[in-house]
């Protein structure tokens, strides 16, 4: 299976990141943006994809501070 | 005694780490995938940018075979020092409660701070009074502590808290102008400032020794 994990800093955690993107544009005319996170997308191929959400919460996310979504993206 | 400094790829304080800890004892380098660590009396997981901090600063490091001895060397009561790099190595192995973000403000801060000794039961700390200021340097661009509220209500209620940024110097917007946490034993210490940098007075504050020096006192 082909998957993309969506890995993003959990609700209420300061997104220092999101924050300065959300400053920035509205320099170049983007006006009315709000709640910019910044997270981050992982893509891989699994054998075996009832282990995936193991291995995001083991590796790929910190379960303290970020939430993940995993997409099967076959076929896409 | 003998205390024992782990490097990883990327690791960039170990030797000065080595020559802090070979003021109160003596030291040798642990290399990540030896999973010996060589008899040592105590570790400490230094700083730097272990594996690139790809993916998270200390994720990948935290995997090594050093780490997983270090793991066991730690739950049988042996000192654990993490800096910087290494506190957020020993956050996400779990054996410190909480994880460090990215700085408030996105900078890199690199500066002399002030920290507030906190009551707390820990050899690192044996020469050191609660309410103590030591002058020690930080130098880090994710260093800003956090843990859930829950978490949190647990370390200070459980005296886990073992250093605090001094009023009005918190670097990074840590929760609870907190720089440095022990487990729940007190054997294992991580802080985002620098002790080994600030042992020798010609850097400005030998501060940082006594918490060597806090260890060594155990063992004579």
């Amino acid at each position: 299976m082909k998957a993309r994990v969506l890995i993003r800093p959990k609700e209420g955690i300061l997104d220092p990141q999101g924050k300065a993107v959300e400053r920035a544009l509205p320099a170049l005319g983007f006006d009315g943006i709000e709640h910019v996170r910044v997270g981050r997308m992982v893509e891989l191929e699994a054998e075996d994809p009832g282990r995936l959400a193991e291995l995001c919460s083991k590796l790929l996310a910190n379960p303290l501070i970020e939430d993940f979504e995993i997409e099967s993206i076959d076929g896409a | 005694m003998l205390w024992g400094v782990l490097q990883f790829p990327g690791s960039c304080d170990e030797r000065d780490a080595v020559r802090a800890c070979s003021l109160a004892g003596e030291a040798r380098l642990l290399w990540h995938e030896d999973p010996d660590l060589g008899g040592v009396d105590a570790v400490v997981v230094p700083g730097g940018f272990s594996y690139g901090d790809y993916l998270r600063a200390g994720a990948i490091a935290r995997i090594s075979r050093a780490m997983e001895s270090v793991a066991e060397f730690a739950a049988a009561g042996g000192p654990v020092l993490g800096i910087c790099n290494g506190f957020q190595v020993l956050c996400e192995a779990g054996l410190l409660p909480g994880a460090l973000l990215r700085n408030e403000d996105l900078r890199f801060v690199c500066r002399q701070v002030e920290l507030v000794a906190v009551e707390a039961d820990s050899p690192f700390l044996a020469g050191i009074e609660a309410g103590e200021t030591l002058s020690i340097p930080v130098k880090h661009g994710e260093g800003r502590y956090y843990a859930p509220p829950e978490v949190l209500e647990r370390i200070e209620a459980g005296g886990q808290v073992a250093f605090r940024y001094a009023p009005g110097q918190n670097p990074n917007g840590s929760v609870g102008d907190i720089a440095g946490v022990l487990n729940e034993a007190g054997n294992v210490l991580g802080l985002m400032p620098h002790p080994e940098h600030a042992v020798d007075a010609m850097t400005g504050s030998t501060d940082g020794l006594r918490l060597f020096a806090g260890v060594q006192g155990a063992f004579v």
